[in-house]
């Protein structure tokens, strides 16, 4: 349990590093999915094994592969080189830097204790699907309503104006 | 506070700082949507972690509050990538200095 936590921990800020300091993109992506792949992992560490599935299926699925179509339509002639040592490099590193010491400060000088880890429980994926149509069913169609629109609109938006029509 | 709980939130707090340093350094857009979603899935990890050590781990409200965030971090990138794509069209580029001309 422990040593699986700090295997997938690793692949996972391996993989965010990776993601964010790689200079071409498409190694950024794949780094991405490493990072993903690894949250998935302790997802099912945590025993919320439906959560990591759909961690799975929908980052390492479907948002990496959008990310790989939106940047093999968006190919750039020049790799944008990356500057190492400019002021905005280095005003993000100290801003993430204080953000992330004060959480980390935060969560060691916190009185909550982490409850018994005695009873596991585990949410299989009927009660979970009962949930979603009893108590969560007006968030469901919210939910259903928003990736309808955000569909249409992404299409729309993408498309671009028409040949000889406004825009 | 020590414990499993502490490690999560730890590594949770030090994904959130990674994906925040790449959209607040980083030129390309593409990258800053990539460290937002970076940003949005270390707040997962916090509500999966609270919710298997919190008091109460036989309610499934952790677990459905992550599948909505997860739906609408899809919706995101998929309206974000669209924004981007249409911009490149526009400056022929996606590097975010240009689209400082954005601004009305």
């Amino acid at each position: 349990m422990q040593s699986a936590f700090y295997i997938l921990a690793l692949l996972t800020i391996a993989g965010a590093l990776g993601a964010m300091n790689f200079k071409r993109l498409v190694h950024c992506v794949l780094s991405l999915v490493v990072c993903f792949a690894g949250l998935a992992g302790l997802y099912l560490n945590l025993n919320a094994q439906f959560a990591g599935l759909v961690q799975l299926l929908v980052y390492v699925g479907a948002v990496a592969i959008l990310v790989v179509f939106a940047m093999l339509l968006t190919r750039n002639a020049e790799d944008a080189p990356q500057n190492a040592g400019s002021t905005d490099w280095y005003l993000g590193l100290g801003v993430a830097s204080m953000v992330f010491l004060i959480l980390a400060f935060a969560v060691q000088g916190s009185e909550l204790g982490a409850a018994e880890t005695g009873k596991l429980s585990d949410p299989s994926v009927k009660a979970i699907g009962k949930s979603l149509m009893t108590t969560y069913v007006l968030p469901l169609e919210a939910m259903a309503l928003l990736l309808t629109s955000a569909l249409i609109g992404a299409v729309v938006i993408a498309k671009g104006p028409e040949e000889g029509g406004k825009p | 506070m020590s414990g499993p709980l502490a490690q999560y939130l730890v590594l949770a707090a030090l994904l959130f700082a990674i994906g925040l340093a790449g959209a607040l350094s980083r030129r390309n857009a593409i990258v800053v949507l990539i460290g937002i979603e970076l940003m949005l899935n270390a707040a997962n990890l916090n509500l999966i972690a609270f919710w298997r050590y919190g008091p109460n781990p036989e309610a499934l409200e952790g677990v459905i509050f992550v599948i909505f965030s997860i739906g609408i971090a899809a919706a995101e990138a998929a309206v974000g990538l669209g924004l981007i794509i249409t911009v490149y069209r526009h400056f022929k580029s996606t590097s975010v200095e240009e689209f400082g001309e954005l601004k009305g």
